[in-house]
């Protein structure tokens, strides 16, 4: 060594460990980078944290490389934690290089999703002079399939469905060059080495290869037929999304006749000329997870049939190559829907697909890399300011970032409907994607994949199954058969739980947790409820006073059933009289006579606290929807006729304190009683919604000052409605209270596995001091 | 009712009520039980009745009693023989009550073939009972030569149901409830050991035979499949309900596959064998609607699929009791 002691400071040899998403993300080759620009020795790898890296060189460019790393990581990377400590034995390295993983056994690293196309590769796509031209499975490391692809860690190629393309020789070149977006792409490819399109008919028949069967594909389309297309996390039906009939023979064959589809654009300017949005709703548009977004505004040149009766519209942008050249190629936007049959998980395998969809697709744009498992399109829309998931899959799942710590070896099996799994690991927690619902096989077959494979990814045996307390959720059923120890949490409790979770906010807190139905401790079915939660538990601190559903579950189908079941308890018997009421009438005489004697006796006429439900009554008594189609229906046909400005007039809920330790009572009766009188004088829908909605908030705000609780958190299904949502958090806000809600995981049952993780192990944690309080419900 | 004390009053009750009601020369001994001469394999039961209220449109519990515990029997592939009937009687029950409840088990025992030829008699405080309850026990002769339980049976054997289902536990809860329905809806409570000895003597190859009572044909199946250790797979629209009782069901929120049954069964039955069971099952008036629904195949254990007329298909699952609401 020839350098002059004196001038220079010594040498030091830093370790520096990164975690967070840093595996898959180029983020070794980033390094690699500016290490070597700053004349840093010394070397960069994999470890079961996430990014190992051992530098040598001056102190003040050792700090300046790590300041470096956290100031230009790669856009898809994610830095959690930066740790550095001096390291014996300096001047033994000459070079900056990158190592292979070594532990290969280890696998505890959090897993990268899938992302959308980016730019760079967007421009070598359509950059005729590249060896990737109109590649439709061009990616690199910032970019393409990941965790629908991988079958075990470390994420290596060998570990993936793209073991089964040989790398040729220009495409190992990138590989293993750290100079190059590649180094260590494991799913790159090109046309040479890498998957194929066709183009066959449901019998399997081949019609066209390559760029002909996109050719193919794009005809098909223009000429209105029913396309699917295998894309990263399964199997889509597209249509031609400007004709009505077009849009509507999909609706038919899929059977599915009102419930939303998602439109998907071919690039940001088209979207906007159908669509206005706002700066957030492009960023979220656009970002890699490229979730379906929920707009409300207006549409221009789209079918009507697409989004009936709702105020928002779902749209998205492509999310791979092959949509980006599909959707140029057609030059106008398609519907694109999920490739299943309504209840189903999405179909991933091309084989299945032709088989499950041959009823439904005219033809199959399909390729031969496989997918690993199911993903559906996430979708989001922005709301008070912020992104909310409200179906959490491609583009997000497994890792969920937390700020607090779990102790690893907890599972959660969520709820029977939207189920998620959720699992702590020694890289932090991990929630599934989406994977339906529960009553089909299929649904069946996909959680229990979910739990064996989400456990063998993360080298995480779980010890101890939360659940949810309904003892006929499948998902109960499984927990307690799965053992070794179960832990049951209240269906409300978890909802809050996921909120308090995700945000990292430690009680004492004012839950709000509002939704469909869940069973109460108390075994009726609760909806409406205010919790307390507390270093000793939780309080049912107020609900919704209870109305009966005649026919119980059948009510979750037809809102009548909900306005029936309120309207007799309001008025009792005479109100099978009052044909003017659109509910009633609904119902033949017949059929009132009997589901009178069912409501008298009880006889299948659960009791329930359900906000949600109250929502259905009130949308069948304005007249919007009798019978629903699909969950959520009639409440969001009420939430469309209303605009989200805060309503001037508003309905008043009675709010009753019955005595100690008796939960407050949130009384319906005035504002079913003011609803009724407004029917009466044909007050437009409009206004009856907004008042209706307008007396949710107000009482929202009155049992938080009542509770004298600083903050507060809103939970359940009925915080996805953006109206309801954004003037709650804006009114409590103005209150003065600090006010939490569901953002990157969903507000709905897809939540549930979180908060059922969370407080159970917590719970667990503090088996002495955290109990359910020992609570009267009467 | 002051009777049950093991005094006269009792001994008077057993001379003019129950004796001559079923008449038979082993109650005639009056000894503490019953001596029967039974050679081979037998298959013994028992059952207890509760149901209210204690008489409905088809049925009432006397002749649930009977035909419950005979229908146990048959489902061992046995023929039933003798019962035994323990009372349980609230204080201040009308005699005349009494006295309906026990001819109807005499007539349905005499119709059976099967005697009772022991029994009990206890009375309980007004307000411990509702009324009555009944207990029988019975037995019968094995009458199959090989066994006749879920461990039988196989992936490819047929499912068959016996009649269409739905009615007994219809009927019974709209006589409780006092509900107004269109149509007169009657229990389908009858004995099933008819058919089923039928079956045996012709040599069908049965492999598994189950009442579809309390929890309905899906609790059954399911069941039965559990213990196989195999799936099952029904066709919705090729099991039997009466359009009125469907409409019920749907009105109030009910799942016909799990409304109880008291004259019903299910034969799982070797795939060759299923026309002539068949053409056998629809010689009996109780069994004349028999179908094939199903079948059982490789897969997860206990796993039951309905399959839907539009190619859609749901679970079936045992549940825990009531049918609580699952959608939130
Ligand atoms: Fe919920
Ligand atoms: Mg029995
Ligand atoms: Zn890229
Ligand atoms: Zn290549």
């Amino acid at each position: 060594m020839t350098q002059d002691s004196t001038a220079e400071p010594p040498l030091t040899r830093w370790r520096v460990c990164v975690r967070g998403i840093v595996q898959g993300v180029g983020f070794r080759p980033f390094v690699y980078r500016q290490a070597t620009d700053l004349g840093v020795t010394g070397w960069v790898g994999n470890s079961p944290e996430g990014v190992e890296i051992e530098a040598e060189g001056h102190p003040l460019v050792l700090k300046q490389l790590v300041s470096a790393l956290i100031q230009h990581a790669p856009a898809n990377a994610r830095i959690d934690d930066v740790h550095t400590e001096p390291v014996a034995h300096p001047g033994a390295f000459r070079e900056f290089s990158i190592r292979e993983s070594q532990k290969r056994g280890e696998a505890s690293a959090q897993l990268p999703a899938d992302w959308a196309t980016c730019q760079q590769c967007l421009q070598e796509l359509y950059d005729p002079d590249n060896r990737r031209y109109r590649y439709p499975f061009i990616n690199c490391t910032d970019c393409g399939p990941r965790y629908s692809l991988i079958e075990a860690l470390p994420y290596d190629r060998a570990n993936t469905a793209m073991k089964h393309f040989q790398m040729c020789g220009r495409c190992l070149e990138e590989y293993h060059d750290p100079a190059s977006r590649r180094f260590h792409a494991e799913a790159a490819a090109c046309p040479d080495c890498g998957p194929h399109l066709a183009f066959c008919r449901s019998d399997g028949d081949t019609l066209a290869e390559g760029g002909a069967a996109l050719a193919v594909a794009v005809s098909r389309l223009a000429a209105g037929e029913i396309i699917a297309l295998k894309g990263v996390g399964g199997f889509q039906l597209l249509v031609d999304a400007r004709k009505l009939q077009r849009v509507q023979r999909l609706r038919e064959r899929k059977g599915r006749p009102d419930k939303p589809l998602a439109v998907m654009f071919g690039s940001m300017e088209s979207l906007q000329v159908a669509c206005p949005v706002t700066e957030q709703e492009r960023q979220l548009l656009a970002g890699p997870e490229r979730p379906i977004v929920l707009l409300h505004t207006r549409n221009h040149g789209l079918a009507d049939n697409i989004a009936p009766g709702r105020s928002e519209l779902g749209v998205m942008l492509p999310s791979t190559p092959l949509h980006e050249l599909l959707l140029r190629d057609l030059g106008f936007p398609v519907v694109a829907t999920s490739g299943n049959r309504s209840g189903e998980p999405i179909a991933i395998d091309n084989s299945d697909a032709r088989a499950r969809l041959a009823d439904i697709a005219d033809g199959f744009l399909v390729h031969d890399r496989s997918i690993l498992r199911p993903l559906d399109d996430s979708v989001a829309h922005v709301v008070a300011g912020r992104p909310q998931l409200l179906r959490r899959a491609r583009g997000y799942s497994p890792n969920l970032f937390l700020s607090f710590p779990m102790l690893p070896g907890w599972g959660a099996t969520g709820g029977h409907l939207k189920t998620t799994v959720a699992l702590s690991t020694d890289a932090g927690v991990v929630l599934s994607q989406h994977l339906g619902d529960m009553d089909s096989v299929l649904g069946r077959e996909g959680f229990e994949h979910t739990v064996d494979s989400l456990q063998g990814l993360f080298a995480t045996r779980v010890q101890c199954w939360a659940h949810d307390d309904h003892p006929d959720y499948y998902t109960t059923r499984r927990a307690q058969e799965m053992g070794p120890v179960q832990r049951p949490v209240q269906h409300h409790v978890a909802h809050i739980a996921a909120v308090m979770a995700e945000h990292g906010i430690r009680e004492p807190i004012l839950g709000v947790a509002w939704d469909g139905s869940g069973l109460g401790e108390d075994q009726t079915l609760w909806g409406g409820e205010f919790l307390r939660v507390d270093s000793r538990g939780y309080k049912r601190l107020a609900h919704l006073r209870r109305f009966p559903l005649p026919g119980g579950e059948a009510a979750a189908r037809e809102p009548r059933r909900s306005a029936l079941g309120i309207l007799y308890a309001l008025m009792g018997e005479p109100v099978m009289g009052f044909e003017s009421l659109l509910p009633v009438s609904d119902f033949s005489r017949a059929e009132r006579k009997l589901l009178l004697q069912a409501l008298k006796s009880g006889l299948n006429a659960p009791e329930t606290s359900s906000i949600g439900r109250l929502f259905d009554a009130v949308a069948a008594l304005v007249g919007i929807r009798q019978k629903a189609s699909y969950e959520g229906q009639a409440a969001a046909e009420l939430e469309a006729m209303q605009g989200c400005e805060a309503g001037a007039r508003a309905y008043k809920f009675g709010l009753s304190v019955p005595g100690a330790d008796r939960p407050w009572q949130v009384d319906w009766e005035p504002v079913i009683q003011g609803i009724l009188a407004d029917i009466a004088r044909s007050a437009p829908v409009s206004e009856i919604s907004a008042a209706f909605q307008q007396a949710l908030v107000n009482v929202i705000v009155r049992v938080a000052k009542r509770a004298e609780l600083s903050r507060i958190a809103l939970g359940g299904g009925c915080f996805q409605n953006a109206c309801l949502l954004g003037t709650t958090v804006t009114a409590l806000n103005r209150a003065g209270f600090q006010v939490f809600w569901p953002c990157q995981v969903p507000p709905n049952d897809g939540g549930l596995a979180l908060g059922q993780l969370a407080w159970a192990s917590r719970v667990h944690q503090n088996r002495e001091a955290l109990c359910v309080w020992p609570y009267q419900d009467v | 009712m002051a009777h049950g004390g093991g005094g006269r009053a009792t001994a008077r009750l057993l001379d003019s009520l129950f004796r001559p009601a079923f008449d038979n020369p082993w109650l005639e001994r009056q000894h503490d039980g019953a001596v029967l001469d039974m050679p081979g394999a037998m298959a013994f039961t028992t059952d207890s009745f509760v149901v209210r209220p204690l008489f409905f449109p088809g049925s009432d519990i006397g002749a649930m009693a009977v035909h419950g515990t005979v229908n146990d029997i048959a489902m061992c592939g046995a023929e039933p023989q003798y019962l035994s009937a323990g009372f349980i009687l609230e204080e201040g029950l009308p005699l005349a009550t009494l006295r309906r409840v026990v001819d109807s088990m005499a007539a349905a025992a005499r119709e059976t073939g099967v005697r009772i030829v022991t029994g009990d008699l206890k009375v309980v405080e007004r307000g411990k009972a509702d009324g009555l309850y009944i207990n029988t026990a019975g037995v019968g002769r094995v009458v199959a030569n090989h066994p006749i339980e879920p461990g039988q049976v196989r992936p490819g054997d047929r499912l068959l149901l016996s009649g269409d289902i739905g009615r007994h536990g219809i009927a019974v809860m709209a006589a409780r409830e006092k509900l107004d329905l269109q149509s007169a809806i009657e229990s389908d409570c009858a004995s099933i050991a008819p058919p089923v000895m039928a079956l045996l003597n012709e040599g069908i190859a049965i492999r598994c035979l189950r009442d579809l009572t309390r929890g309905g044909l899906a609790s059954a199946l399911v069941e039965v499949a559990e213990t196989a250790g195999l799936a099952a797979r029904i066709q919705e629209a090729d099991i039997p309900v009466r359009e009125d009782i469907s409409a019920v069901c749907e009105l109030l929120g009910l799942d016909p596959l799990h409304v109880a049954n008291e004259g019903r069964f299910m034969a799982v039955v070797a795939p060759e064998d299923v026309d002539r069971a068949i053409d056998i099952l629809r010689r009996h008036s109780v069994s004349e609607a028999a179908v094939d629904i199903g079948l059982f195949l490789e897969g997860s254990a206990g796993l039951v699929t309905a399959q839907s007329v539009i190619g859609g298909s749901r679970v079936v699952d045992m549940l825990s009791g009531e049918q609580l609401p699952r959608i939130c």
